[in-house]
Protein backbone atom coordinates (compact mmCIF):
# COMPACT_ATOMS: atom_id res chain seq x y z
CA UNK A 1 0.00 0.00 0.00
CA UNK A 2 2.05 2.87 -1.45
CA UNK A 3 0.31 6.49 -1.09
CA UNK A 4 2.97 8.08 -3.97
CA UNK A 5 4.45 4.76 -5.29
CA UNK A 6 6.60 6.17 -7.62
CA UNK A 7 8.00 8.30 -5.48
CA UNK A 8 8.63 6.21 -2.51
CA UNK A 9 9.65 3.42 -4.83
CA UNK A 10 12.22 5.69 -7.01
CA UNK A 11 15.40 4.22 -7.99
CA UNK A 12 18.58 5.79 -6.39
CA UNK A 13 20.01 7.58 -9.26
CA UNK A 14 17.14 9.46 -10.11
CA UNK A 15 16.14 10.09 -6.41
CA UNK A 16 19.98 12.01 -6.06
CA UNK A 17 19.20 13.77 -9.16
CA UNK A 18 15.92 15.05 -7.76
CA UNK A 19 17.59 15.81 -4.61
CA UNK A 20 20.28 17.87 -6.39
CA UNK A 21 17.65 19.86 -8.30
CA UNK A 22 15.94 20.23 -5.31
CA UNK A 23 18.88 21.28 -2.84
CA UNK A 24 20.42 24.07 -5.50
CA UNK A 25 16.51 25.55 -5.45
CA UNK A 26 16.58 25.47 -1.67
CA UNK A 27 20.02 27.23 -1.37
CA UNK A 28 19.55 29.89 -4.05
CA UNK A 29 15.93 30.34 -1.94
CA UNK A 30 17.72 30.60 1.10
CA UNK A 31 20.67 32.69 -0.13
CA UNK A 32 18.90 35.10 -1.43
CA UNK A 33 15.77 35.83 0.82
CA UNK A 34 17.00 34.74 4.46
CA UNK A 35 19.84 37.41 5.81
CA UNK A 36 21.77 34.64 7.77
CA UNK A 37 22.31 32.28 5.33
CA UNK A 38 23.48 35.03 2.94
CA UNK A 39 26.11 36.01 5.87
CA UNK A 40 27.15 32.54 6.76
CA UNK A 41 27.81 31.95 2.84
CA UNK A 42 30.19 34.87 2.76
CA UNK A 43 31.92 33.97 6.07
CA UNK A 44 32.72 30.68 3.90
CA UNK A 45 33.33 32.78 0.72
CA UNK A 46 30.45 30.07 -0.46
CA UNK A 47 27.74 30.86 -3.71
CA UNK A 48 24.86 28.98 -4.31
CA UNK A 49 26.66 28.17 -7.55
CA UNK A 50 29.10 26.27 -5.83
CA UNK A 51 26.72 23.65 -5.16
CA UNK A 52 27.24 21.84 -7.74
CA UNK A 53 26.66 18.09 -6.78
CA UNK A 54 25.27 16.12 -3.41
CA UNK A 55 29.32 15.49 -2.63
CA UNK A 56 28.87 19.54 -2.23
CA UNK A 57 26.64 19.56 0.81
CA UNK A 58 29.42 19.74 3.69
CA UNK A 59 30.40 22.75 2.23
CA UNK A 60 27.20 24.23 3.25
CA UNK A 61 27.18 26.10 6.79
CA UNK A 62 25.49 24.49 9.11
CA UNK A 63 22.32 25.40 11.62
CA UNK A 64 21.60 25.29 15.10
CA UNK A 65 18.74 25.78 17.41
CA UNK A 66 21.19 28.90 18.74
CA UNK A 67 20.63 30.13 15.01
CA UNK A 68 16.84 29.96 15.08
CA UNK A 69 16.90 31.50 18.56
CA UNK A 70 19.30 34.14 17.71
CA UNK A 71 16.76 35.02 14.49
CA UNK A 72 13.42 34.75 16.49
CA UNK A 73 10.71 35.91 15.41
CA UNK A 74 11.26 36.31 11.77
CA UNK A 75 14.54 36.11 10.82
CA UNK A 76 14.28 32.99 9.23
CA UNK A 77 11.75 33.49 6.89
CA UNK A 78 12.13 33.07 3.46
CA UNK A 79 8.87 34.77 2.00
CA UNK A 80 6.78 37.76 2.74
CA UNK A 81 4.98 37.32 6.42
CA UNK A 82 1.52 37.32 4.33
CA UNK A 83 2.71 33.80 2.36
CA UNK A 84 2.95 32.39 6.02
CA UNK A 85 -0.36 30.48 7.15
CA UNK A 86 0.74 28.40 10.38
CA UNK A 87 3.25 29.12 13.22
CA UNK A 88 4.50 26.08 15.20
CA UNK A 89 6.89 26.84 18.00
CA UNK A 90 9.54 24.74 19.76
CA UNK A 91 10.76 24.85 23.65
CA UNK A 92 14.61 26.69 23.37
CA UNK A 93 16.90 26.57 26.19
CA UNK A 94 16.43 30.02 26.98
CA UNK A 95 13.01 32.07 27.73
CA UNK A 96 12.49 32.29 23.90
CA UNK A 97 11.34 29.23 21.67
CA UNK A 98 12.11 28.57 18.05
CA UNK A 99 9.87 29.87 15.28
CA UNK A 100 8.94 27.64 12.36
CA UNK A 101 6.59 29.03 9.97
CA UNK A 102 4.74 27.20 6.91
CA UNK A 103 3.15 28.73 3.85
CA UNK A 104 -0.14 27.00 2.49
CA UNK A 105 2.39 25.01 -0.03
CA UNK A 106 4.25 23.45 3.16
CA UNK A 107 1.52 22.77 5.33
CA UNK A 108 -0.14 20.45 2.57
CA UNK A 109 3.04 18.88 2.31
CA UNK A 110 3.79 18.06 5.31
CA UNK A 111 0.27 16.20 5.38
CA UNK A 112 1.38 14.62 2.32
CA UNK A 113 4.51 13.01 3.89
CA UNK A 114 2.36 11.25 6.99
CA UNK A 115 -0.25 10.63 4.41
CA UNK A 116 2.60 8.17 3.21
CA UNK A 117 3.37 6.96 6.67
CA UNK A 118 -0.12 6.25 7.31
CA UNK A 119 -0.76 3.91 4.15
CA UNK A 120 2.64 2.48 4.22
CA UNK A 121 1.00 1.45 8.03
CA UNK A 122 -2.23 -0.19 6.50
CA UNK A 123 -4.52 2.75 7.19
CA UNK A 124 -7.52 3.23 5.14
CA UNK A 125 -10.50 5.39 4.20
CA UNK A 126 -12.69 3.58 7.02
CA UNK A 127 -10.07 3.73 10.14
CA UNK A 128 -10.44 6.26 13.14
CA UNK A 129 -8.05 7.84 14.21
CA UNK A 130 -7.48 9.49 17.85
CA UNK A 131 -4.92 11.79 18.50
CA UNK A 132 -3.61 11.88 21.67
CA UNK A 133 -1.07 14.24 21.28
CA UNK A 134 -0.69 17.87 22.19
CA UNK A 135 -2.60 20.23 20.13
CA UNK A 136 -1.61 24.14 20.31
CA UNK A 137 2.17 25.25 19.46
CA UNK A 138 3.42 21.92 19.17
CA UNK A 139 3.51 20.24 15.57
CA UNK A 140 2.76 16.95 17.27
CA UNK A 141 -0.96 16.69 17.03
CA UNK A 142 -1.76 19.17 14.19
CA UNK A 143 0.43 17.64 11.98
CA UNK A 144 -0.79 14.07 12.17
CA UNK A 145 -4.07 15.53 11.98
CA UNK A 146 -4.36 17.17 8.40
CA UNK A 147 -2.41 14.10 6.98
CA UNK A 148 -5.23 11.47 8.98
CA UNK A 149 -7.57 14.11 7.31
CA UNK A 150 -5.87 14.09 3.70
CA UNK A 151 -5.85 10.33 3.52
CA UNK A 152 -9.37 10.58 4.61
CA UNK A 153 -9.79 8.87 8.08
CA UNK A 154 -12.29 10.14 10.81
CA UNK A 155 -9.75 11.84 12.86
CA UNK A 156 -10.68 12.06 16.76
CA UNK A 157 -8.53 14.91 17.71
CA UNK A 158 -8.89 13.70 21.29
CA UNK A 159 -5.55 15.78 22.54
CA UNK A 160 -3.40 14.44 25.64
CA UNK A 161 -4.63 13.14 29.00
CA UNK A 162 -8.37 12.84 30.49
CA UNK A 163 -7.78 9.11 30.23
CA UNK A 164 -11.71 8.38 30.66
CA UNK A 165 -12.41 9.82 28.25
CA UNK A 166 -9.91 8.47 26.01
CA UNK A 167 -11.27 5.43 26.83
CA UNK A 168 -14.83 6.31 25.99
CA UNK A 169 -14.13 7.76 22.79
CA UNK A 170 -11.66 4.78 21.99
CA UNK A 171 -15.19 2.50 22.76
CA UNK A 172 -17.83 4.96 21.18
CA UNK A 173 -16.03 5.55 17.73
CA UNK A 174 -14.04 2.68 17.43
CA UNK A 175 -11.21 3.69 17.08
CA UNK A 176 -8.62 2.12 15.35
CA UNK A 177 -5.63 4.13 15.10
CA UNK A 178 -3.89 5.53 18.18
CA UNK A 179 -1.34 8.57 18.00
CA UNK A 180 0.21 9.12 21.40
CA UNK A 181 3.88 8.80 23.17
CA UNK A 182 5.21 6.36 24.61
CA UNK A 183 5.09 6.91 28.18
CA UNK A 184 1.17 7.60 27.82
CA UNK A 185 0.94 4.48 26.03
CA UNK A 186 2.33 2.87 28.85
CA UNK A 187 0.01 4.50 31.17
CA UNK A 188 -3.28 3.67 28.64
CA UNK A 189 -2.20 0.33 29.11
CA UNK A 190 -1.49 0.91 33.43
CA UNK A 191 -5.12 2.33 33.83
CA UNK A 192 -7.04 0.41 31.11
CA UNK A 193 -5.59 -2.78 32.66
CA UNK A 194 -6.61 -1.37 37.03
CA UNK A 195 -10.12 -1.04 35.27
CA UNK A 196 -10.31 -4.77 34.12
CA UNK A 197 -10.22 -3.64 30.49
CA UNK A 198 -9.63 -5.79 27.75
CA UNK A 199 -8.28 -4.57 24.65
CA UNK A 200 -10.01 -7.36 22.76
CA UNK A 201 -13.24 -5.50 23.42
CA UNK A 202 -12.22 -2.42 21.69
CA UNK A 203 -11.23 -1.85 18.30
CA UNK A 204 -7.85 -0.99 17.65
CA UNK A 205 -5.55 -2.14 15.36
CA UNK A 206 -2.46 0.11 15.35
CA UNK A 207 -0.24 2.99 17.21
CA UNK A 208 2.15 5.25 16.49
CA UNK A 209 4.63 6.32 18.78
CA UNK A 210 6.71 8.94 19.19
CA UNK A 211 7.99 12.31 20.09
CA UNK A 212 9.98 10.34 22.90
CA UNK A 213 12.91 7.86 22.89
CA UNK A 214 11.54 4.56 23.74
CA UNK A 215 13.09 0.81 23.47
CA UNK A 216 12.09 -2.52 21.47
CA UNK A 217 10.87 -4.33 24.59
CA UNK A 218 8.54 -0.94 25.25
CA UNK A 219 6.81 -1.82 21.99
CA UNK A 220 6.80 -5.29 22.17
CA UNK A 221 5.36 -4.42 25.25
CA UNK A 222 2.40 -1.94 24.07
CA UNK A 223 1.83 -4.59 21.35
CA UNK A 224 1.22 -7.37 23.29
CA UNK A 225 -1.07 -5.64 25.66
CA UNK A 226 -3.35 -3.74 23.54
CA UNK A 227 -2.82 -6.63 20.63
CA UNK A 228 -1.97 -4.09 18.00
CA UNK A 229 0.85 -3.07 15.46
CA UNK A 230 2.81 -0.20 17.05
CA UNK A 231 5.17 1.91 14.59
CA UNK A 232 7.62 3.96 15.62
CA UNK A 233 7.55 7.59 14.24
CA UNK A 234 10.31 10.28 14.54
CA UNK A 235 10.10 14.14 13.79
CA UNK A 236 11.00 17.72 14.65
CA UNK A 237 9.10 20.25 14.99
CA UNK A 238 12.12 22.62 12.98
CA UNK A 239 11.78 20.19 9.98
CA UNK A 240 7.99 19.97 10.32
CA UNK A 241 7.33 18.14 13.11
CA UNK A 242 5.72 14.09 12.48
CA UNK A 243 6.40 12.86 9.29
CA UNK A 244 9.82 13.32 8.93
CA UNK A 245 10.87 9.30 9.24
CA UNK A 246 8.33 6.62 10.27
CA UNK A 247 8.28 2.52 10.19
CA UNK A 248 6.79 0.28 7.04
CA UNK A 249 5.18 -2.93 7.92
CA UNK A 250 8.85 -4.71 8.13
CA UNK A 251 9.10 -2.60 11.53
CA UNK A 252 12.68 -2.69 11.33
CA UNK A 253 13.87 0.97 10.80
CA UNK A 254 12.24 4.26 9.82
CA UNK A 255 12.12 5.08 6.39
CA UNK A 256 13.12 8.89 5.81
CA UNK A 257 11.48 11.00 3.12
CA UNK A 258 14.72 11.34 1.12
CA UNK A 259 13.00 13.27 -1.83
CA UNK A 260 11.95 15.80 1.15
CA UNK A 261 15.13 15.67 3.39
CA UNK A 262 18.68 15.23 2.55
CA UNK A 263 19.78 13.21 5.55
CA UNK A 264 23.35 12.98 7.10
CA UNK A 265 24.91 11.68 10.08
CA UNK A 266 27.79 13.64 11.81
CA UNK A 267 30.29 13.11 14.16
CA UNK A 268 28.88 15.72 16.59
CA UNK A 269 32.54 16.93 17.73
CA UNK A 270 34.39 17.10 14.16
CA UNK A 271 31.63 17.38 11.91
CA UNK A 272 32.83 14.80 9.65
CA UNK A 273 30.23 12.46 7.64
CA UNK A 274 29.56 9.23 9.18
CA UNK A 275 28.58 6.15 6.77
CA UNK A 276 26.03 4.09 6.87
CA UNK A 277 25.59 1.74 9.86
CA UNK A 278 27.65 4.22 12.05
CA UNK A 279 25.89 6.34 15.01
CA UNK A 280 26.49 9.49 15.19
CA UNK A 281 23.97 12.94 15.01
CA UNK A 282 21.33 13.33 12.41
CA UNK A 283 21.45 16.51 10.24
CA UNK A 284 19.05 17.12 7.78
CA UNK A 285 18.25 19.57 4.95
CA UNK A 286 14.73 20.55 4.06
CA UNK A 287 14.31 20.73 0.20
CA UNK A 288 10.63 21.43 -0.77
CA UNK A 289 10.16 24.14 2.77
CA UNK A 290 9.11 27.58 0.98
CA UNK A 291 8.33 29.80 3.96
CA UNK A 292 11.58 28.41 6.18
CA UNK A 293 14.15 26.31 4.11
CA UNK A 294 17.01 25.37 6.82
CA UNK A 295 19.81 23.97 5.82
CA UNK A 296 21.78 20.79 7.74
CA UNK A 297 19.90 21.01 10.64
CA UNK A 298 21.72 19.96 13.75
CA UNK A 299 18.96 18.03 15.39
CA UNK A 300 20.99 17.04 17.99
CA UNK A 301 19.41 12.98 18.06
CA UNK A 302 21.60 10.09 17.60
CA UNK A 303 20.92 7.57 15.32
CA UNK A 304 22.31 5.59 12.01
CA UNK A 305 21.53 5.44 8.74
CA UNK A 306 20.28 1.15 7.87
CA UNK A 307 21.99 0.28 5.50
CA UNK A 308 20.89 -2.54 2.92
CA UNK A 309 17.33 -2.22 0.74
CA UNK A 310 13.76 -2.69 2.87
CA UNK A 311 11.74 -5.64 1.83
CA UNK A 312 9.10 -3.60 1.27
CA UNK A 313 9.95 -1.78 -2.04
CA UNK A 314 10.73 1.81 -0.56
CA UNK A 315 14.20 2.93 -1.44
CA UNK A 316 14.18 6.03 0.87
CA UNK A 317 16.77 4.65 3.29
CA UNK A 318 15.86 3.96 7.20
CA UNK A 319 17.10 5.16 10.14
CA UNK A 320 17.28 3.13 13.38
CA UNK A 321 15.31 4.12 16.75
CA UNK A 322 16.77 6.89 18.06
CA UNK A 323 19.56 6.45 20.43
CA UNK A 324 20.10 9.34 22.87
CA UNK A 325 21.02 12.92 22.62
CA UNK A 326 23.76 15.24 22.36
CA UNK A 327 22.75 17.60 24.51
CA UNK A 328 20.82 17.63 27.52
CA UNK A 329 16.88 17.33 26.58
CA UNK A 330 14.38 15.31 28.17
CA UNK A 331 10.71 14.98 27.06
CA UNK A 332 7.91 14.93 29.48
CA UNK A 333 4.35 14.08 27.32
CA UNK A 334 5.73 14.80 24.20
CA UNK A 335 7.16 18.25 24.93
CA UNK A 336 10.77 19.10 24.63
CA UNK A 337 12.40 20.11 28.36
CA UNK A 338 15.85 21.60 28.75
CA UNK A 339 16.98 21.78 32.26
CA UNK A 340 18.50 25.08 31.77
CA UNK A 341 14.77 26.37 31.01
CA UNK A 342 14.29 24.92 34.74
CA UNK A 343 17.58 26.11 36.22
CA UNK A 344 16.67 29.57 34.78
CA UNK A 345 13.30 29.82 36.72
CA UNK A 346 14.57 28.86 39.88
CA UNK A 347 17.56 31.70 39.84
CA UNK A 348 14.89 34.38 39.92
CA UNK A 349 12.99 33.05 42.65
CA UNK A 350 15.14 34.41 46.00
CA UNK A 351 13.73 31.67 48.56
CA UNK A 352 15.30 28.85 46.40
CA UNK A 353 19.06 27.26 46.46
CA UNK A 354 19.98 26.40 42.71
CA UNK A 355 20.55 22.54 43.86
CA UNK A 356 17.56 20.56 41.91
CA UNK A 357 16.99 17.87 40.78
CA UNK A 358 14.75 16.58 37.88
CA UNK A 359 12.51 13.29 38.57
CA UNK A 360 10.33 11.82 36.13
CA UNK A 361 8.28 9.30 37.54
CA UNK A 362 5.85 8.63 35.18
CA UNK A 363 4.06 9.70 32.30
CA UNK A 364 1.82 12.03 34.19
CA UNK A 365 4.31 13.06 37.19
CA UNK A 366 7.54 15.18 36.84
CA UNK A 367 8.76 16.35 40.06
CA UNK A 368 11.11 18.53 40.80
CA UNK A 369 13.27 19.11 43.83
CA UNK A 370 14.48 22.08 44.79
CA UNK A 371 16.44 22.98 48.43
CA UNK A 372 15.08 26.13 50.15
CA UNK A 373 17.80 29.10 50.90
CA UNK A 374 18.40 28.70 55.11
CA UNK A 375 18.45 32.60 55.05
CA UNK A 376 15.20 33.26 53.62
CA UNK A 377 13.25 30.38 55.87
CA UNK A 378 11.03 32.45 58.98
CA UNK A 379 9.64 29.56 60.62
CA UNK A 380 6.01 29.80 58.52
CA UNK A 381 4.37 27.00 56.89
CA UNK A 382 1.79 29.56 54.89
CA UNK A 383 5.19 30.99 53.31
CA UNK A 384 6.57 27.68 52.43
CA UNK A 385 3.25 26.72 50.94
CA UNK A 386 2.94 29.67 49.03
CA UNK A 387 6.89 29.54 47.73
CA UNK A 388 5.53 25.77 46.58
CA UNK A 389 3.17 27.30 44.42
CA UNK A 390 5.19 29.79 42.94
CA UNK A 391 7.61 27.61 41.53
CA UNK A 392 4.86 25.11 40.60
CA UNK A 393 3.14 28.45 38.80
CA UNK A 394 7.08 29.94 37.50
CA UNK A 395 7.88 26.18 35.99
CA UNK A 396 4.24 25.87 34.30
CA UNK A 397 4.38 28.47 32.41
CA UNK A 398 8.07 28.29 31.26
CA UNK A 399 7.91 24.11 30.41
CA UNK A 400 4.20 23.97 30.13
CA UNK A 401 3.84 20.69 31.90
CA UNK A 402 2.75 21.32 35.47
CA UNK A 403 5.36 19.72 37.61
CA UNK A 404 5.08 18.53 41.17
CA UNK A 405 7.73 20.60 43.19
CA UNK A 406 9.32 19.17 46.47
CA UNK A 407 10.94 21.50 48.64
CA UNK A 408 13.88 20.34 50.55
CA UNK A 409 16.37 20.95 53.22
CA UNK A 410 19.50 22.42 52.26
CA UNK A 411 22.07 20.05 51.39
CA UNK A 412 19.35 16.92 50.34
CA UNK A 413 21.08 16.44 47.10
CA UNK A 414 24.13 16.12 45.76
CA UNK A 415 26.24 19.24 44.26
CA UNK A 416 25.58 18.26 40.85
CA UNK A 417 28.67 18.46 38.29
CA UNK A 418 27.10 17.74 34.93
CA UNK A 419 24.16 16.79 33.32
CA UNK A 420 23.47 13.40 34.54
CA UNK A 421 23.10 13.59 37.92
CA UNK A 422 20.30 16.68 37.22
CA UNK A 423 18.04 13.92 35.99
CA UNK A 424 16.45 10.99 36.99
CA UNK A 425 14.35 9.29 34.71
CA UNK A 426 12.44 5.91 36.22
CA UNK A 427 10.15 5.80 33.40
CA UNK A 428 11.88 2.75 31.71
CA UNK A 429 10.68 3.24 28.40
CA UNK B 1 10.61 41.90 79.33
CA UNK B 2 7.53 39.47 78.67
CA UNK B 3 8.55 38.02 75.63
CA UNK B 4 8.76 34.51 74.30
CA UNK B 5 10.19 33.30 71.29
CA UNK B 6 9.81 29.91 68.98
CA UNK B 7 12.08 27.90 67.61
CA UNK B 8 11.02 26.71 64.09
CA UNK B 9 12.53 24.16 62.34
CA UNK B 10 12.15 23.30 58.12
CA UNK B 11 11.97 19.79 57.79
CA UNK B 12 11.10 17.40 54.74
CA UNK B 13 7.93 14.73 55.69
CA UNK B 14 9.39 12.16 56.67
CA UNK B 15 10.65 9.54 59.52
CA UNK B 16 13.72 10.89 61.16
CA UNK B 17 13.81 14.56 61.48
CA UNK B 18 12.32 14.72 64.67
CA UNK B 19 14.68 12.46 66.18
CA UNK B 20 17.73 13.98 64.58
CA UNK B 21 16.24 17.46 65.68
CA UNK B 22 15.70 15.87 69.91
CA UNK B 23 19.16 14.60 69.46
CA UNK B 24 20.93 17.43 68.82
CA UNK B 25 18.83 19.55 71.41
CA UNK B 26 19.04 16.57 74.35
CA UNK B 27 22.59 16.46 73.42
CA UNK B 28 23.10 20.22 73.86
CA UNK B 29 20.87 19.90 77.57
CA UNK B 30 18.50 21.94 75.91
CA UNK B 31 14.63 20.86 77.65
CA UNK B 32 12.17 21.15 74.92
CA UNK B 33 8.66 22.96 77.10
CA UNK B 34 5.75 22.49 74.13
CA UNK B 35 6.46 21.01 70.96
CA UNK B 36 4.27 21.70 67.73
CA UNK B 37 4.16 20.34 64.15
CA UNK B 38 2.51 21.92 61.30
CA UNK B 39 3.02 19.56 57.96
CA UNK B 40 2.19 20.92 53.92
CA UNK B 41 2.95 19.25 50.84
CA UNK B 42 5.91 16.59 51.42
CA UNK B 43 7.48 19.33 54.34
CA UNK B 44 6.83 20.46 57.51
CA UNK B 45 8.01 23.14 60.20
CA UNK B 46 8.58 21.84 63.69
CA UNK B 47 7.82 24.44 66.60
CA UNK B 48 9.99 24.23 69.48
CA UNK B 49 9.36 25.93 73.06
CA UNK B 50 12.54 24.95 74.77
CA UNK B 51 14.14 26.51 78.14
CA UNK B 52 17.67 28.02 76.48
CA UNK B 53 17.07 29.43 72.96
CA UNK B 54 20.32 30.55 72.40
CA UNK B 55 22.46 27.77 72.55
CA UNK B 56 19.80 25.56 70.92
CA UNK B 57 19.32 27.75 67.51
CA UNK B 58 23.18 27.89 67.61
CA UNK B 59 23.87 24.07 68.21
CA UNK B 60 20.89 23.20 65.48
CA UNK B 61 22.15 25.82 63.01
CA UNK B 62 25.48 24.64 63.16
CA UNK B 63 24.65 20.89 62.22
CA UNK B 64 22.87 22.36 59.18
CA UNK B 65 19.61 22.70 60.05
CA UNK B 66 17.18 25.47 58.57
CA UNK B 67 16.34 27.11 61.61
CA UNK B 68 13.97 30.36 62.50
CA UNK B 69 13.53 32.23 66.02
CA UNK B 70 10.75 34.44 65.99
CA UNK B 71 8.27 35.82 68.83
CA UNK B 72 5.34 34.73 69.56
CA UNK B 73 2.68 35.80 71.99
CA UNK B 74 2.27 33.63 75.45
CA UNK B 75 -0.70 33.86 77.06
CA UNK B 76 -1.61 31.84 79.98
CA UNK B 77 -4.82 30.64 80.68
CA UNK B 78 -6.84 29.81 83.72
CA UNK B 79 -7.53 26.16 83.59
CA UNK B 80 -11.76 25.69 83.58
CA UNK B 81 -14.03 25.44 81.41
CA UNK B 82 -14.47 28.78 79.28
CA UNK B 83 -10.54 29.37 80.20
CA UNK B 84 -9.64 29.43 76.14
CA UNK B 85 -13.09 31.27 75.19
CA UNK B 86 -11.54 34.05 77.62
CA UNK B 87 -8.19 34.93 75.69
CA UNK B 88 -9.83 33.99 71.91
CA UNK B 89 -12.66 36.28 72.50
CA UNK B 90 -10.65 39.10 73.69
CA UNK B 91 -7.65 38.67 70.79
CA UNK B 92 -10.92 38.69 68.50
CA UNK B 93 -12.20 41.72 70.07
CA UNK B 94 -8.70 43.37 69.12
CA UNK B 95 -8.83 41.87 66.07
CA UNK B 96 -5.38 40.01 66.10
CA UNK B 97 -5.53 37.08 64.04
CA UNK B 98 -3.70 33.72 65.33
CA UNK B 99 -1.79 32.32 62.27
CA UNK B 100 -0.55 28.74 64.44
CA UNK B 101 -1.50 27.88 68.20
CA UNK B 102 -0.67 25.43 70.22
CA UNK B 103 -0.26 24.95 74.32
CA UNK B 104 2.55 24.90 76.69
CA UNK B 105 2.09 23.33 80.07
CA UNK B 106 4.31 24.38 82.90
CA UNK B 107 2.23 22.82 86.06
CA UNK B 108 0.03 20.23 85.11
CA UNK B 109 -3.98 20.93 86.00
CA UNK B 110 -2.29 24.58 87.67
CA UNK B 111 -0.96 27.00 84.60
CA UNK B 112 -0.77 26.43 80.79
CA UNK B 113 0.00 29.06 78.11
CA UNK B 114 -1.52 29.51 75.11
CA UNK B 115 1.22 30.10 72.98
CA UNK B 116 0.10 32.20 68.97
CA UNK B 117 1.91 33.02 66.40
CA UNK B 118 0.30 36.13 64.85
CA UNK B 119 1.43 38.33 62.52
CA UNK B 120 2.68 41.40 64.22
CA UNK B 121 3.84 40.12 67.98
CA UNK B 122 4.86 43.83 69.00
CA UNK B 123 1.24 45.31 67.45
CA UNK B 124 -0.92 42.25 69.72
CA UNK B 125 1.39 43.10 72.62
CA UNK B 126 0.22 46.59 72.59
CA UNK B 127 -3.26 45.98 72.11
CA UNK B 128 -3.46 43.57 74.86
CA UNK B 129 -1.67 46.00 77.29
CA UNK B 130 -4.65 46.87 79.43
CA UNK B 131 -6.11 43.65 79.65
CA UNK B 132 -6.25 41.46 82.53
CA UNK B 133 -3.79 38.52 80.61
CA UNK B 134 -0.73 37.02 82.31
CA UNK B 135 2.01 36.71 79.84
CA UNK B 136 4.71 33.74 79.73
CA UNK B 137 8.31 35.19 79.99
CA UNK B 138 11.65 33.44 79.30
CA UNK B 139 12.86 34.10 82.64
CA UNK B 140 10.85 32.28 83.84
CA UNK B 141 7.01 32.94 85.44
CA UNK B 142 6.80 35.58 87.43
CA UNK B 143 5.68 33.97 91.19
CA UNK B 144 2.79 36.31 92.22
CA UNK B 145 -0.38 35.92 94.05
CA UNK B 146 -2.16 38.43 92.30
CA UNK B 147 -3.19 39.36 88.92
CA UNK B 148 -1.03 41.88 87.63
CA UNK B 149 -1.11 44.44 84.77
CA UNK B 150 1.07 43.40 82.00
CA UNK B 151 3.51 45.83 80.52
Amino acid sequence: MFWQKDIETISRSALEELQLKRLKQTVGLAYKNIPFYKEQFSKLNLKPNDITSLKDVPKLPFTTREDLRENYPFGMLAVPKEQVVRLHTSSGTTGKPKAIFFSKKDVDRAAELIARCLIMTGVKKDDVLQNMMTYGLFTGALVMHYGAEKVGVLVIPAGPGNTKRQIALMQDFKTTTLHLTPSYALYLAGVMNNEGLDPKDFSLRRAYMGSEPYSEETRKKIEKFFKIDVYNSYGLSEMNGPGVAFECTEKNGMHLWEDNFIMEIINPETGERMPEGEEGELVLTTLYREAMPILRYRTRDIAMIIPGKCKCGRTHRRISRIIGRTDDMIIVRGVNIFPQQIERVLMGIKAVAQNYQIVLESYDLMTIRVEISKELFDGKVEHLVNLQSEITEKLRAEILVKPKVELLEPGTLPVSEGKTTRVIDKRTL
Amino acid sequence: MDKLRQLSIFSENKPGRLRKITKVLAEEGVNILAINIASSNGFGVIKFIVDKFEPAYQKLKQKGFTVSLNEVLAIELTDRPGGLFEVAALLSKKRINIENAYVLILESRKKAFLIADVKDVEKAKKLLEHENLRFYREEGPKKKKNARRVK
